[in-house]
Order: structure tokens, then C-alpha cells, then sequence
């Protein structure tokens, strides 16, 4: 191998602003969280509820435009995990445990942090409920985080399909 | 299946195969070129969404969606019934990575398909589909391409295509450089300002028949000369819109295109071509990426109806007319080009598309779309359409 | 059937988290020159460039392939710029192919690079999408949790992780251009090393490597160079979407889908008897007894078994990643591609002190995105 000099590197900050579309479906996703509400979708064509979808069903390719479900604050977690180091643009302090959350009625999970609960005794299967933040707004920030309910463990059977 | 035939193309071994020799792709230097027979390859379906300033309602999974449904039902296949799908895009105009990952769920890829993506304009999409098909084993494909130019500042993003150690530390923008471009064409040889603005009028003109174009109307060369300097010699005129959009298309080889569609596009040659990156080195008066890859698909074997040019400055028109050997008697941009809508991305696409469906619709037998990508035409790409 | 296309030149840079020494275009064509060289070819005897890497952001560089076209020798000829997430090195070198395959071309020029030392690669991952709070931390924290799902649903062991970091880790010493060489390595110090993403460890993720890797494919009447080549006898690419109702995110259909398609077109029964090594993209250990199941060279709920049992290792009966792979090396745009070259590589024996003996029939493996792309290809010694 060659003999490697060594070179300088420039640092050059570029700055670079975006206006972002949420979309229709997020929109009324979004709506809906402003009310204290989460909204699912049901896709026309093969039934099944999505929540916060960018705006298809990702199988059939159609808007989830099949008639909307007021969904329970309350669910499974199916996976998660515990992250121990700080990432750049974190919103949370470390360590936290985060994981998807199937509502009931659902069909896709939601990203959400749970709390309430040490890391060590977080587990797939644990049943959650949203605790939401005394002022709302259009944000998924809306919902602080998710706590345990106390009701016992989901049957892995009920979620596998989800993993 | 790809028949070879050895020798020129239309050499009476390719004649034989009943296939009609496709002018691709010389070997480096000075080679000729190969002289394989293609596979017939056509466009059989296309659709566009309506060009706009600013899409602030959907975002581009929801534009896309109603364009590939659109494209589908003019084909009349479901998305089991496509071997290949292709994608070009920038993840940049959207300010997030892996922006075109999110995309595909406008597709419905469920079972799991075939698929890639170009970080390119949707013409390179278009390109790869058709070498896909070549291979033989599949009869169609389809090649999508989205781009929201207003979410940022296209300007600032477009000026980070450029060498990131000479050139970005100067800020120059694409406007910038085309200015620069302009000049060394006026400084040459006969090219004025009034020949500039008339590719405008003209665009502006054509335009008013595209349902989907965004700037369009009659307009006076005169007026349009009087007009204030934008990035002198550049009028805001001579500049494309800012655009959002999105465009697909089916393609479909031999007796599957005729299935589809009665009168297809067939793509008789394809090629694209790159120049150096830095503009020291280059004749920005001229266009030789063009004129190879013009040369290469077969652009002077025939009379050329119908020209759709990626122009997205007035005066490149005029660069690129002359490096294909387009006369007075070729219909350029008849769809308005890229001045009357410019959605980054897709717009070489959609010339593609808008060439095509000239041969379709039966109004021209034969046609040259073009595509360009990069500061000042860096990157060129020609295809030749014919009617059956 | 098209044409026959073969593998008849590798080059690679050596690894490292920061290559000061060179810009990005030095990176690239340090690679591109040592694949040229490695096939008896000048830059005239190319007759088109496919390169690819992961997202812009990485480098901040939109389109580098616009950049890149003087130092890639691309000027004049066609270029194209290939993206299809973490997959892309694969994809990359597969466009390439195809175009000789189509009988378009007769030799390409195929190059993928990441330069992630030139931005900061967390930052580009991290989406900061408005509206949501940034839960998922970088890569290791996207796929924690579906390593945490397999690890439920196969009743694998804890220790299977560590096993994986320590054999790539081991291999990687025996590889000159990999990233990591940690001489010290042990059982013990991937164990204690910290639980970075829960069940992670730092020890058992990959690095952020800058490099790049760059191949000479060609037709049957253009292979050149002092060594057989290595022909492709398969070659697929599948994708599925991110995120969709009953995705199955441990052992995703379009992997599974993919591999099924490489075998029947190279002829394969039975992979892991029928294949001698492979190259399988596994960035976080654990991933390993993943594709071991999803590229059936295991029995569903079983893979983790092949890691125990040494099978996996370089001396085992289906060696995966006598590289290090990519947990000892990760330029991530590259890092698919790395895979097709290693496997080629070990088909022509140019490997080195990671070279297995006898290799005829050698697997390379990308995956990207949320593992739903991949790309993979089966390369032999003998002409299909
Ligand atoms: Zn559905």
C-alpha cells in the first residue's frame, strides 16, 4: 500500500432550510393527535389499520382512505430497546427504552418511549397506555411517553405476527 | 433473449433475426459501435401529475400514488404483472436521506419485486429499465421519478452538485453558471438575445396545449427583450419555473408492447453521455455528451418529427438543437419544456414521456427526447421513439 | 441466455474512520485504479462507469457522480449513479453487470465509496422529521429491537452475539484493507464491552469506515488480466416495503425471495452444502444467525446453531465473512459491494491470509434500508 501523507480537513458548515409536507394522511393523523385523539386509517382494499401512515398502504399501494378508527390509547409492546449513548438530534436523555407499540385495533406499531417502569423489567409483551402532555398540539411529542398498564403480559401468540 | 448479430447494425444476419439493429453503445475512443441487435423495446403507457409551484398539501408518496394508478390502468397491468421497476430521485430536494425508500410505497411492492433506484433524473431510470429488459427474461417494466423543488432552495442544493473543495466554497448556482454558459454562446458566433427569447415565446406558446405546464400564454419577443436582466445575459425568462412534480412509465418488450398498445413507442436507440465536471475544460458553447450520445442512438438515420429537449435555460435549447442537427423543420419542445415546468428530477423524464405520447397519439412517426443533469449540460442522455 | 458476465478485476482502499490523505475523488480512484490494474486494463479499455454509494448527506455532495466523472475516466462515456440504501454496493455492481449481460457494453468500471469522515453519518441518519421526536438512535437502534424479536423467537443463546463479533474481528486481522484490527480481541472483551443499543454492544456493531471498493466487469470475449475470473451465475434484487401490516422484520420475504431467485438461476439445491464461502452483510452481530435462516442455509429458528457450532467460522464447513466483514470495515456505500469483491476474490484466489482452499462457489450479500432491499449474487469458478 501506497504511504499515506496526511491531509487537512476544512471544516465547512452548509446550512440548508426545508419547508415539510406533512401529507394528507399525516395531516389528519396529526389533527387528530392535536384532539387527544389517534386516528387509524383502514385500508381499503386489504382492511388492515394503519396509524400515522405516510399516506398508502405499502402492499396495495392505495391512500388508507377506507374509513377512519378511533383507536385506544392503550396497547402491546411488541419490541424494543434500551439505548444506553447519546445520538445527534436525541430528544430524549439517556438511557431510554423505546420500542413499537401495537394499539389494539391496530395493525401497524407506533414508536414510542416507554417509562414508569426500569429499563431491566421493560419487556416484549408488556401492555402500555399513552400518558400525553398537559398541552397538546399536532406533534407526536404530544404523547410524553408510555407506561405500564399493570394488566398482564400480552400472549406472544397475539403479537408475533408483528415482529 | 438478446440475439447478437456480429457486424453492423443492419447487417442482413440482424435482418434475418427479424429484429431491427438498435444503435447503442461504442466501446471507449475511437470503436465503433457494437452492433448488437436489440431486444425492441417500447413505451407503452405513460403518466404526468399536473405541474405545480408549490405542492404544500401532499406530500410525495400522495402525488405519486394517483400518477402510477393512472399509468397502471393506461397499460392495464397490476404491479404483479411488472418484471422490474426503477426509481430516480434526489434525496436532497426532500432534505432527508433514503428519500426514495419511503417512495416505493406508492407502488404496493407486495410479494416483494425487482427493484432499484438511480440517484439520477428519471431518464437514467427509464435507461436502466430498458437494459433490464434486454436481458430477456422479463417483457416489462416500470420507471417512476418525483421531485418537490420547493420544500428547499433548489438553487443552494443544486450549486452542491459542483466539487465540493474548488468549487462549493465559491457558492456559484446552477443560474450562475448557465449565465456564464450564455455569455460564451453570444459571445460566439450569431446566437443574440432575440434568439433566446424566442425559444421562450415559443415555449410559452406550445405550453398553452399542455394541461400539465405551469407558465404558458403568447408572448411577444420584443416585450420579453425589454424586459430587466435577471443574472445577465439571463432574463428571469430564460430561466426554468420551480416545479413539483412526479412522472411514470411502462415499458414493454416485442408482441407485449403490441398487446398493450396499439401504436407504441418504440425506442430505436438510447444513449447518454458525461462530460468533464470542471467547466475550464469544457466548450460551454457547444455540447459533444449530446452529440455522442445523439450519434450513438441514431438520432441523423431519419427525419426527425418531434424534438423534446431538457433546455432548462433559453439559450442551452439553442446548444442542444445544433449538437442533435435539429433543422427549422423539427417541432422542439412542443409540450413547452423544461421553461414552462421543471421539476428537478423528473423533468428529463417527462421528455421522454412527452415524445412519446406525440408517437403514440399518431401525430409524429419518429422523435428525439433528450435529458440533461449537472451545471451547464454536464451529463446528456438522447433516445430516438419511432412509430411501428 | 445473455450474456455471460464475469468479475476480472478487484480493487479496494484500506479502511479507516478518517482517510485525510486523500479527497473524495483520491479515495474513489485509488480503488478504480487498483481494479483496473488487478484486470490488465487502462481506463481506455472501459467503456462505461457505474458507481454508487449511500445517501448525499453522508458527504454532502449532491450527485457526486457529476464530481466524480474526471477522476472515474468517465468523461466522454456513459456514467451512472446507482442508490439503493445500504444494498447499493451490490446494486451497484449488478447494474454494471447487466449492462454487459444486455450485451450493451463489453468491460465496466463499477465503484462505490462512502467518505463518511466528510460529514457526520449519525446526523445524516437521524431524520428529524418535524412533528416526531428522534426515538431511534442510528442504525443499531433501528435494528435492536427486530434483533431482540429474533432472539425471542428462536430461543437463541445471549452469547450468540459475541461469538459473531469475535470471529469477524478475528478474520479482519488476516485482511490487510480491513478497518478494525483489534489484536487483542476476545470473548471477553465484546462481553464487557457497552451495551451501546440494548442488546447490542459497542463490540458487536460496525464501525464508520471512509472507502471504497471498485470492480472490472466484463463480457466473455473481453476477460483479461494474469487471473481467471470470476463469473456471475446468479444475480437478483428484491425489495419490500419499510414498514407494512405483518411484515415479518426478523426474516423479511424479499430476502428470502431474493436468495431463492440466485440459487435457481446459479443452479443451487442446496446452499449451504453447495456453496463454499460467502460474504453475508451482517453490520450488527447478530444478524449473521439472521441470514444464516433467511438465505436457507439453516433450518428456520436455527441459524444461531451454525454460529455456535464454529460453523461459521473460516475454518468451518460454511465459512461466512473470512473478511472480517462488515462489522471490521463499514464505508457504507461500499460495503455491499466489498462483499461481491471478497467473494470473487475468494473464487480466484487473490484472498490472502483469509483465502479458504478450494473455493468454486462463493455467495456476496447486501441488504439496506430497514432490510427491505437486498441484492445478492453467486459467483463460480467455472463458466455457467
Ligand atoms: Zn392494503
Amino acid at each position: 500500500m501506497p504511504e499515506r501523507g496526511e491531509g487537512t480537513i476544512v471544516e465547512r458548515p452548509l446550512r440548508l432550510d426545508y419547508d415539510y409536507t406533512a401529507g394528507l394522511a399525516q395531516s389528519r393523523f396529526l389533527k387528530g393527535i392535536a384532539q387527544k385523539k389517534i386516528l387509524g386509517e383502514r385500508c381499503p382494499k386489504c382492511g388492515k389499520v394503519y396509524v400515522g401512515s405516510r399516506g398508502s398502504c405499502p402492499t396495495d399501494g392505495v391512500a388508507t382512505d377506507g374509513g377512519e378508527v378511533d383507536l385506544p390509547h392503550k396497547g402491546t409492546l411488541t419490541t424494543f430497546c434500551v439505548v444506553n449513548v447519546p445520538f445527534a438530534g436525541q430528544s430524549v436523555e439517556c438511557p431510554y427504552a423505546s420500542g413499537y407499540i401495537l394499539l389494539d385495533g391496530a395493525d401497524i406499531p407506533l414508536m414510542g418511549l416507554i417509562q414508569e417502569i426500569p429499563h431491566d423489567q421493560v419487556r416484549m409483551g408488556l401492555r402500555v397506555e399513552a400518558v400525553w402532555e398537559d398541552e397538546v398540539g399536532p406533534t407526536l411529542q404530544s404523547i410524553k411517553y408510555w407506561k405500564p398498564t399493570g394488566e398482564p403480559d400480552a400472549d406472544y401468540e397475539t403479537y408475533k405476527m408483528h415482529l | 433473449m438478446v440475439l447478437r448479430a456480429t457486424g453492423k447494425a443492419g447487417s442482413p444476419f440482424a435482418a434475418v433475426l427479424g429484429r431491427r439493429p438498435v444503435r447503442t453503445i461504442s466501446a471507449s475512443g475511437a470503436a465503433a459501435y457494437l452492433g448488437e441487435a436489440m431486444r425492441d423495446v417500447a413505451i407503452v403507457a405513460t403518466a404526468q401529475s399536473p405541474a405545480l409551484r408549490k405542492e404544500e398539501r401532499r406530500n410525495e408518496v400522495e402525488i405519486l400514488m394517483p400518477v402510477i394508478h393512472e399509468l397502471r390502468e393506461n397499460a392495464k397491468l397490476d404491479q404483479d404483472d411488472i418484471g422490474f421497476t426503477v426509481s430516480g430521485s434526489c434525496d436532497y430536494l426532500q432534505g432527508q436521506p433514503f428519500a426514495f425508500v419511503t417512495a416505493l410505497d406508492a407502488i404496493g411492492p407486495w410479494p416483494p419485486i425487482d427493484e432499484s433506484h438511480v440517484e439520477m433524473d428519471g431518464a437514467w431510470a427509464l435507461y436502466e429499465a430498458w437494459v433490464r429488459l434486454q436481458h430477456g427474461d422479463i417483457d416489462t417494466a416500470l420507471v417512476y421519478s418525483f421531485g418537490k423543488s420547493s420544500p428547499g432552495d433548489i438553487r443552494r442544493i443544486l450549486t452542491l452538485q459542483l466539487d465540493p473543495y474548488y468549487l462549493v466554497p465559491m457558492w456559484p448556482d446552477p443560474v450562475a453558471l448557465a449565465a456564464l454558459q450564455a455569455r460564451a454562446l453570444l459571445e460566439s458566433d450569431g446566437v443574440s438575445e432575440k434568439d433566446m427569447a424566442e425559444v421562450v415565446a415559443r415555449s410559452r406558446k406550445h405550453a398553452k396545449d399542455n394541461p400539465n405546464a405551469q407558465l404558458k400564454g403568447d408572448v411577444d419577443v420584443d416585450q420579453l427583450l425589454n424586459e430587466p436582466m435577471y443574472l445577465s445575459p439571463l432574463r428571469k425568462h430564460d430561466c426554468p419555473p420551480i416545479t413539483d412534480g412526479a412522472a411514470a412509465v411502462i415499458l414493454a418488450a416485442g408482441d407485449k408492447a403490441r398487446e398493450i398498445t396499439d401504436r407504441p413507442a418504440w425506442i430505436r436507440g438510447i444513449d447518454h453521455r458525461i462530460e468533464p465536471h470542471s467547466l475550464g475544460v469544457r466548450d460551454l458553447t457547444d455540447s459533444p455528451s449530446t452529440r455522442k450520445a445523439g450519434e450513438v442512438a441514431g438520432v441523423g438515420s431519419g427525419k426527425v418529427d418531434v424534438a423534446e429537449l431538457y433546455a432548462p435555460f433559453s439559450h442551452q435549447e439553442i446548444i442542444l438543437r445544433r449538437a442533435l442537427g435539429l433543422g427549422d423543420g423539427v417541432n422542439v419542445n412542443p409540450s413547452g419544456g423544461a421553461l414552462a415546468a421543471n421539476a428537478v428530477m423528473v423533468a428529463g423524464l417527462l421528455r421522454v414521456i412527452e415524445a412519446a405520447q406525440r408517437i403514440m397519439d399518431g401525430s409524429a412517426d419518429r422523435a428525439v427526447a433528450h435529458a440533461t443533469s449537472g451545471p451547464a449540460l454536464q451529463q446528456n442522455l438522447v433516445a430516438v421513439l419511432e412509430g411501428e | 441466455m445473455a450474456e455471460r458476465v464475469a468479475i476480472t478485476g478487484v480493487g479496494q482502499t484500506k479502511y479507516d474512520t478518517k482517510r485525510a490523505d486523500v479527497s473524495i475523488a483520491g479515495l474513489c480512484r485509488e480503488a478504480a485504479v487498483r481494479a483496473l490494474e488487478d484486470a490488465s486494463v487502462t481506463w481506455n479499455d472501459i467503456d462505461a462507469v457505474v458507481i454508487g454509494k449511500a445517501p448525499d448527506m453522508f458527504e454532502g455532495v449532491v450527485m457526486p457522480e457529476l464530481y466524480l466523472a474526471d477522476a472515474m475516466g468517465a468523461t466522454g462515456k456513459p456514467m451512472m449513479r446507482v442508490h439503493t440504501a445500504g444494498s447499493v454496493g451490490g446494486s451497484t455492481a449488478l447494474v454494471a453487470a447487466g449492462l454487459v449481460k444486455a450485451g450493451i457494453h463489453k468491460r465496466v468500471l463499477t465503484m462505490a465509496f462512502e467518505k463518511q469522515s466528510e460529514s457526520d453519518a449519525m446526523w445524516a441518519l437521524a431524520m428529524r422529521i418535524p412533528f416526531q421526536p428522534a426515538l431511534v438512535a442510528g442504525a443499531g437502534g433501528y435494528f435492536a429491537p427486530h434483533i431482540r424479536a429474533y432472539i425471542r423467537r428462536s430461543n437463541a443463546p445471549d452469547h450468540i452475539g459475541i461469538l459473531v463479533a469475535v470471529k469477524d474481528r478475528q478474520n479482519a486481522l488476516k485482511n490487510p484493507y480491513a478497518h478494525l484490527h483489534l489484536e487483542d480481541i476476545s470473548y471477553e472483551k465484546v462481553a464487557e464491552s457497552m451495551m451501546i443499543w440494548d442488546p447490542l454492544r459497542y463490540l458487536e456493531s460496525c464501525p464508520s469506515s471512509d472507502g471504497a471498493c471498485a470492480m472490472v466487469v466484463a463480457a466473455e470475449d473481453s476477460v483479461s488480466g494474469d487471473r481467471a475470473p470470476a463469473w456471475f451465475a446468479g444475480t437478483a434484487m428484491r425489495s419490500e416495503a419499510t414498514q407494512f401490516a405483518g411484515r415479518d422484520q426478523v426474516n423479511p420475504q424479499a430476502g428470502k425471495d431474493c436468495a431463492k431467485e440466485v440459487y435457481r438461476q446459479a443452479g443451487i439445491s442446496d446452499p449451504r452444502r453447495e456453496i463454499d464461502a460467502a460474504e453475508i452483510y451482517v453490520p450488527f452481530s447478530w444478524y449473521e444467525p439472521m441470514w444464516m435462516e433467511n438465505l436457507f442455509f439453516a433450518p428456520e429458528g436455527e441459524g444461531w446453531k451454525m454460529t455456535d457450532s464454529g460453523a461459521t467460522a473460516i475454518d468451518g464447513d460454511m465459512p461466512i465473512n473470512p473478511s472480517g466483514g462488515v462489522l471490521s470495515s463499514n464505508p457504507i456505500g461500499a460495503s455491499g459491494m466489498i462483499r461481491y469483491a471478497e467473494a470473487a476474490m475468494q473464487i480466484r484466489g487473490q484472498a490472502g491470509e483469509h483465502q479458504i482452499d478450494g473455493v468454486r462457489t462463493a455467495m456476496g450479500h447486501a441488504y439496506g434500508g430497514g432490510a427491505q432491499f437486498y441484492s445478492m449474487c453467486i459467483l463460480t469458478k467455472d463458466k455457467p
